[in-house]
């Protein structure tokens, strides 16, 4: 559009150019990569008829949905009660700085809570249900995922209900809507952008978890993350490994696809 | 009204405990004598007499701190003009495009990304150490940046630009007076989400580092074979405390100020929109 | 506007500080400046009382480094970039490295201290007359565990874990060669098996034993025993003779059908700077004292026969951590596998943890 802006563009193409697009062609060619370093499409053709490749990703796909889900609907009522708090930048602040403590840490405390004699089996032991084993099973993964993800939606969502212009709910309420219509015809739809972002920054990533998969669900969860590193660490078969990072690309652009913004003649632009 | 109210408030308590929950339980095993995280049998300070005397440890800290502030900087300059660029190039296909390619190390697994720099990194005989791992943490930091630059763009009043433009301003006074005021907000987000997102990281640093070189994720990753050590919680409750403190006390300051602002009256104060 | 620029003069101020306060920090500890020597090893396989030593009798300032699998460090090392001095990779990745050219023909000339090597594990076949590796320290794969937990019965073979009384209790290390090999040995099958069928039957026979796992880990298998999370884990000696230390219902066995039995060395990466400083070191960790303390401090098996003097008693008779000849005999050391059947190995562990 004009020059000067274009400039002030430039490293952002730059870091496009070096760090994205370089390493993708990288992954391309190394995808097209046989164990002997020759040309092959055995990678693709593997992965496409191995059961084990195709039901991990479809496992990977329940349990992204899943996190995402969870992670939506506490962050969701979160973000707009906390748009009518007073202080509210700082409750947000508080409630994003958990995720300022290491992961491993986190993971670790996780353990120690959820473990035979920890924290939660004490308390259901108190009650009479007595300890359950909670590590190591699906749901504690999802709790731990869960709980890791609600920072990178809490934020965006936050973010798009407090940029809601406050006469628009005013003229809501002069116009006799109550508090649920005025949330159902004007909040909701008005925060669907940040919603959008917060999928977007939700959902992929736990499309290739890894550390949790260990650490938490002992590896009874195997996500598309799990083949990747093995394949990338332990065999080191990059040809492989890369082709699953191209079909997790193109998983995200379809994510995109779905989640896209829908324009219908918004005036402006 | 104020029933809904203390519904309101009661949900936010119990999402502020269970996200405190496993924070509270470090800090609280950083007073236990035993020395693991699982009985506590008694009170005592020597995991932090013991973190005083870890030399390298604290230089870790600091190393770390420095690297998630700078990347996250730098990541959110080069993302805000980036997240500018896409919101003005015009045709609707670049933009997909460019927002494609933005997302894709968001998706790119911790390990393809490390093993990928890694490779970049050595192909032109970069150093392993300091800079690599910066660099590799702006690279990661930059897409959460425009992710949460753009929608703010998105919602900003295209009229403004377009009455400012015939008012006479040139670009830069647009720049500068209308869209950066405006997407602020998401500015901000975006530098905590890079932030985050560098003092999170575990798996990009482990493959760029080198030179003795390291963060605290990759030091704790490398003691976590004898278990972790409470030293470790010791330095994760300083660190927490720090950090909360510095948040709550910069944003009091910056409530002095903008009550003093007020009196002057600014149209763009969020406040009211709050409590009309 | 102001508001931005002002929150990026703070940041950078504190980015600032924290430099200032790194550096000032390195200052007190005086180490700054000195002859620095680079060393790449795995995890918390080092008395850190040690390497304060070795700082304090050389004068070199130690860089100390981890990976925490051979192959990451097999990647880092063949990129280059960091100018390792001296690495600790196991046996089998050795082999690989002679073969790639990434590690340097140690001049033994240099050396001092070999004469202190248990012969048995000099001249091995990975690396014969070792010409590019000199031994650390040496361990095996086994079960530990806890007599308390397990009422009676106690396991002695790769078959008794099988058991149907032991469902959802055996925590596994996360290692395809390790899980897969249980399944060769179970059927008498050689740990390095070639052969597509017999590698089919052990992953068969691997299906039965799978309601027996309760998890898959790595180092954390140590805490869980010691808090008695699980009964049995099938782990390493170093790792088992940690949890015995901490908790003392805790055993550790070797297997009837046999076993792995590991050795990871210490060799020079080609991206050596500091030659003098490596030789320095490997004479260094040659010395019995200093291998015992090491030993001592980490719990797998020194192949230093005089430091074993220096051990206490109960350790160098225990037969689980130092076993006979006979049942060194039963031993099996890994081979490398090559890509492809590192690859096999893989994917039928891959589909061994996707059976659940």
């Amino acid at each position: 559009m004009t020059r000067q802006r274009k400039l002030l563009s430039i490293p952002y193409y730059l870091w496009i150019v070096l760090f994205v697009v370089f390493p993708v062609l990288l992954l391309l060619v190394q995808s097209f990569r046989g164990l002997d370093g020759s040309f092959t499409l055995t990678n693709i053709q593997t992965y496409f008829t191995s059961q084990v490749y195709l039901t991990m990703t479809m496992q990977s796909f329940l349990y992204a949905f899943l996190i995402t889900v969870l992670t939506l609907a506490i962050s969701y009522p979160a973000a707009y009660f906390l748009t009518q708090t007073k202080h509210k930048q700082l409750w947000l602040l508080i409630l994003i700085l958990p995720t300022w403590m290491n992961i491993l840490l986190k993971a670790y405390a996780f353990i120690g809570i959820l473990s035979q004699t920890g924290f939660v089996n004490q308390l259901l032991d108190n009650i009479g249900i007595g300890a359950q084993p909670l590590l190591f099973t699906r749901l504690s993964f999802l709790i731990v995922a869960t709980y890791i993800e609600i920072p990178f939606m809490l934020l965006p969502v936050f973010n798009a209900i407090d940029e809601i212009d406050g006469s628009m709910v005013l003229a809501s309420r002069d116009l006799g809507a109550n508090e649920w219509q005025t949330f159902r015809s004007v909040i909701f739809p008005m925060s669907l952008s940040g919603v959008r972002s917060g999928i977007q920054a939700v959902f992929i990533p736990s499309l290739s978890l890894f550390m949790l998969t260990r650490l938490i669900a002992g590896n009874r969860v195997i996500t598309l993350g799990t083949a990747i590193e093995q394949n990338f660490l332990v065999t080191q078969n990059w040809g492989m490994g890369s082709t699953m990072g191209i079909i997790l690309i193109l998983i995200m652009f379809a994510v995109m696809y779905v989640t896209r913004k829908r324009r219908k003649g918004v005036p402006g632009r | 009204m104020t029933k809904n109210k203390n519904w309101a408030k009661l949900y936010l308590f119990v999402v502020f405990i269970l996200l405190y929950t496993p924070i509270a339980y470090l800090i609280y095993y950083s007073f236990n004598e035993a020395g693991t995280m699982n009985q506590f049998s008694g009170f005592t300070l020597e995991h932090y007499a013991a973190l005083a005397e870890d030399s390298r440890l604290l230089i870790i800290a600091l190393d770390t701190i420095r690297v998630a502030l700078l990347s996250a900087l730098i990541a959110t300059v080069i993302g805000t003009f980036g997240a500018i660029g896409i919101y003005f190039s015009r045709r609707r296909q670049t933009q997909n495009m460019l927002l494609s390619l933005n997302n894709i190390l968001l998706v790119s697994p911790d390990v393809i990304i490390g093993a990928s720099f890694l490779l970049l990194f050595t192909l032109v005989g970069f150093q392993l150490g300091f800079y690599s791992v910066l660099l590799s943490h702006i690279a990661f930091s930059i897409p959460i940046v425009v992710l949460m630059v753009l929608p703010r763009l998105e919602e900003m009043n295209g009229n403004m630009i377009t009455a400012a433009r015939d008012l006479g301003a040139n670009h830069l006074q647009v720049l500068k007076e209308i869209i950066l005021p405006s997407i602020t907000p998401g500015i901000l987000a975006g530098y905590f989400m890079a932030f985050t997102y560098s003092i999170d990281d575990f798996a990009v640093t482990f493959f760029v580092t080198g030179n003795g070189f390291a963060t605290l994720s990759v030091e704790i990753y490398s003691r976590a074979r004898q278990g972790v050590s409470l030293e470790i919680n010791a330095l994760s409750t300083i660190l927490f405390l720090v950090a909360f403190s510095l948040v709550a006390g910069y944003y009091f300051i910056q409530q002095q100020r903008t009550r003093q602002k007020l009196a002057h009256m600014d149209p763009t104060n969020h406040e009211k929109a709050v409590t009309p | 506007m102001k508001k931005l620029i002002n929150l990026s003069l703070v940041i950078i101020g504190l980015t600032t500080t924290a430099f200032l306060g790194g550096r000032y920090i390195e200052q007190a500890q005086g180490t700054s400046g000195a002859d620095v020597f680079h060393l790449y090893n795995w995890g918390d396989y080092i008395d850190s009382d040690l390497i304060e030593q070795f700082e304090e009798e050389t004068g070199y300032r130690v860089v100390y480094e981890t990976f925490d699998s051979n192959e990451a460090m097999y990647t880092k090392v063949q990129q280059g970039g960091t100018g390792y001095d001296l690495a600790i990779p196991s046996e089998y990745m050795i082999e690989r490295m002679i073969e790639e050219d990434l590690v340097v023909e140690l001049e033994h000339s240099r050396i001092e201290g070999l004469e202190h090597i248990d012969p048995d594990f000099l001249d091995l076949n990975f690396d014969p007359g070792n010409r590019y590796s000199i031994p650390y320290f040496w361990g095996t794969l086994g079960i530990a565990y806890n007599e308390d937990l397990l009422e009676g019965f106690e396991p002695e073979s790769w078959e008794d874990l099988y058991r149907p009384e032991l469902a959802d209790s055996i925590l596994m290390i996360d290692g395809a060669r390790e899980v897969i090999g249980i399944g060769l040995q179970t059927l008498g099958y050689s740990l390095n098996s070639r052969d597509s069928s017999e590698l089919q039957q052990a992953a068969d026979q691997l299906t039965e034993l799978s309601p027996n796992i309760k998890a898959l880990v790595a180092d954390e298998i140590k805490m869980y025993m010691i808090q008695e999370e699980a009964a049995i884990a099938v782990t390493y000696s170093g790792e088992a003779a940690d949890m015995m230390w901490e908790n003392e219902s805790i055993v550790y066995i070797l297997p009837e059908e046999g076993s792995n039995l590991w050795f990871d060395n210490m060799v020079i990466p080609h991206t050596v700077q500091n030659e003098e400083a490596a030789y320095a070191f490997i004479n260094f960790m040659l010395d019995p004292e200093i291998a015992a303390q090491n030993a001592d401090y980490i719990g797998y098996s020194t192949p230093n026969q005089t430091a074993m003097d220096y051990l206490p008693e109960e350790t160098v008779e225990d037969e689980q951590f130092y076993p006979s000849q006979d049942m060194m005999d039963n031993l099996e050391v890994y081979e490398d596998l090559g890509l492809e059947y590192t690859g096999i190995y893989n994917d039928l562990f891959l589909e061994f943890k996707m059976i659940k």
